[in-house]
């Protein structure tokens, strides 16, 4: 288990605030937070890479806040890969070997499963800068695993990767976290792969921790408005309460669920919203007409503005739904979502 | 805007020509004026060579000097901030800006015996004035800079996130200074050793005071064309030009399969 206890940091104007964690052995943990919040800040403390103000930091039950990186057993793992650039891709994973006291012939056999597991060995002899994104965290990732790491920072191993390379790279982590009993911690401001490999996550604003959990308790019940934006739910209101319902103005929203508050924020994913030409019959409560204010394309993703008797709702649709249902600015559209897609904190 | 732009073009193109013949001219009327003879004799003039081994020699321990204590410190300027920075590394460049003389006669007020340090090195047997040391002293004291300067640019183009991965896979600081750092920034060491023995090599001012004799070749040629004028300079000029350019292509020939090996 990794334990910090009350971390403050204060380096190149970036800080840490009073910062606690606990993360479990063997999990696979996601660090969430904006630009600056000081997630990498925070790994790097993990590894004994910047110093600590004060706080300490247990690994295993040894408290190592003291201990120079070498001595940590921990591997971190950058998003522009870091390789040696004077150094085969060979040289480069066995690297670490130099400076443990393994064992010739089980250094072998680690060597030997990482290569194949990480599909590596038609590159051995090559140098760094001659490989793809993709390639070269391949082999970030095994000359971190080599001398098997009590824990591994990741920090933002799959941001930087073309799209290609992500699902590969995703699949590989995925793998390694099963075969090995390492943990895993990952910066990341993705939340498709918070989602798709994480287990737990903590989100981190301003150099503190505004929420811990599991990931599904953190996109379905975020505990600040904060963390409800920053995960992705755009449609954030301030409301009144009465019995089930979410008062907006004239807007009577349907919650499903009785509220303690008399006041407070409800929050819809933007992918929760619906967008149809005529009200949808079906079990969802809540239906509004609007008006399409705004259209932005998002790559993969159209995202519709409407505008519902005074506010903003934001929903995701694809490019094909976009034409089917004709959408254009001015159109005029029902929007509906079901109570339970509702957030409230 | 065409026009404009054509303008400018021939302009840069202008002087782009005149800064060639200016540097070209002269140097090319100079190595090209004497006659093979002349030169032949310069070669077998004992007094020259000697002038030019001595300038090799001294410039050569310069970058040496530099090179050993030059280094660990522009790994700090590189890596490290702290309170002061600014202030030293102006310091570091004060040797390029002072004027030639004046180098050599702030070198000579510390060394006189009237002073601690002079008394210092008097005692323990070191003669600074009219001795190789004191041109060492003072090709070191005006190269040393452009080695330091050099170095501390390649060490900042290595990203520390490598060496932070070197720390993490087990490897002490010195082990991933050795193995890591200083590999990547050979090329900039050899750049800082090139620069440093050329600022050195080419010294005159600050040498002339500290030491007239032993002679090294810039007071040589300084020598000669004030006793027999400048067809009698000349050749010694010219020596020295060729082997410095020798030395200099074998240091970039050196750099530059280093750099390719690298990549």
């Amino acid at each position: 288990m990794i334990k910090i206890e009350r971390l403050n940091i204060q380096f190149n104007n970036f800080s840490l605030k009073d910062l606690s964690l606990n993360i479990k052995d063997g999990e696979f943990f996601i660090l969430l937070g904006p630009t600056g919040a000081g997630k990498t800040m925070l790994l790097e403390a993990i590894a004994g890479l910047i110093p600590v103000k004060s706080g300490r930091i247990i690994i295993d039950r040894k408290d190592v806040t003291k201990l120079p990186p070498e001595k940590r057993g921990i591997s971190i793992v950058y998003q522009d890969y870091s390789l040696f650039p004077h150094l085969t891709v060979k040289k480069n994973i066995k690297y670490g070997l130099k400076f443990t006291k393994i064992n010739k012939s089980l250094a072998d056999k680690k060597y030997s499963r990482l290569i194949k597991e990480l599909n590596l060995s038609h590159l051995l002899n090559r140098y760094p800068d001659t490989l793809s994104g993709g390639e070269q965290q391949r082999v970030a990732l095994a000359r971190a695993f080599i001398i098997d790491p009590q824990v591994i920072l990741l920090d933002e191993p799959i941001s930087a990767l073309d799209p290609a390379f992500r699902q590969d790279i995703k699949m590989r982590l995925k793998m390694l976290h099963v075969s090995t009993s390492t943990t895993f911690i990952m910066v990341t401001h993705d939340l498709a792969d918070a989602l798709s490999l994480g287990d737990r996550a903590a989100v981190i604003k301003n150099g503190k921790i505004e929420q811990v959990g599991t990931i599904d308790s953190i996109f379905k019940k975020p505990n600040s408005a904060f963390v409800a934006d920053f995960v992705g739910a755009k449609n954030i209101f301030y409301v009144r309460y009465i019995d089930t319902k979410a008062i907006l103005n004239d807007l009577i929203i349907e919650t499903g669920q009785d509220h303690k508050e008399s006041f407070g924020y409800i929050a819809i994913r933007p992918e929760d919203i619906v967008i149809s030409r005529l009200p949808i019959k079906s079990s969802m409560k809540n239906i509004f007409f609007g008006r399409i204010k705004g259209i932005t394309n998002h790559g993969f993703f159209y995202e519709v503005s409407i505008y519902v008797d005074g506010y903003d709702f934001k929903s995701l649709i694809t490019k094909s739904s976009l034409f089917d249902l004709k959408l254009e600015e001015g159109a005029e559209v029902y929007i509906s979502f079901k109570a339970t897609a509702i957030h409230n904190f | 805007m065409k026009r404009k732009k054509e303008i400018f073009y021939l302009v840069s193109l202008i002087s782009g020509i005149l800064i060639m013949f200016f540097i070209l001219l002269p140097l090319i009327k100079m190595i090209t004026q004497p006659s093979i003879s002349s030169l032949k004799e310069a070669i077998k003039d004992k007094e020259v060579i000697k002038a030019i081994s001595l300038s090799l020699y001294a410039s050569g321990m310069a970058a040496l000097i530099s090179l050993i204590i030059g280094t660990p410190f522009a790994f700090l300027l590189a890596r490290k901030d702290f309170i002061g920075k600014r202030f030293i590394e102006s310091v570091i460049d004060l040797p390029i800006v002072i004027p030639h003389p004046v180098v050599g006669i702030a070198i000579l007020s510390v060394v006189g015996k009237n002073y601690w340090l002079g008394e210092f090195l008097y005692k323990m047997g070191i003669k600074v004035m009219g001795s190789v040391t004191g041109i060492i002293t003072v090709l070191t004291f005006v190269g040393m800079p452009f080695y330091i300067n050099s170095v501390k640019d390649g060490f900042l183009s290595i990203s520390p996130r490598i060496e932070n991965i070197s720390r993490t896979l087990g490897a002490s600081m010195t082990q991933t200074f050795f193995r890591i750092t200083l590999p990547l920034a050979l090329k900039s060491m050899l750049v800082g050793i090139i620069m440093c023995i050329a600022r050195a090599i080419s010294e005159f001012g600050a040498v002339v005071i500290v030491a007239y004799h032993p002679m090294v070749a810039p007071v040589l040629i300084y020598e000669r064309f004030e006793a027999y004028g400048l067809k009698y300079s000349q050749p010694v000029a010219v020596l020295l030009i060729i082997v410095c350019l020798i030395l200099f292509f074998i240091l970039r020939i050196i750099s530059l399969t280093k750099k390719e090996k690298a990549l």
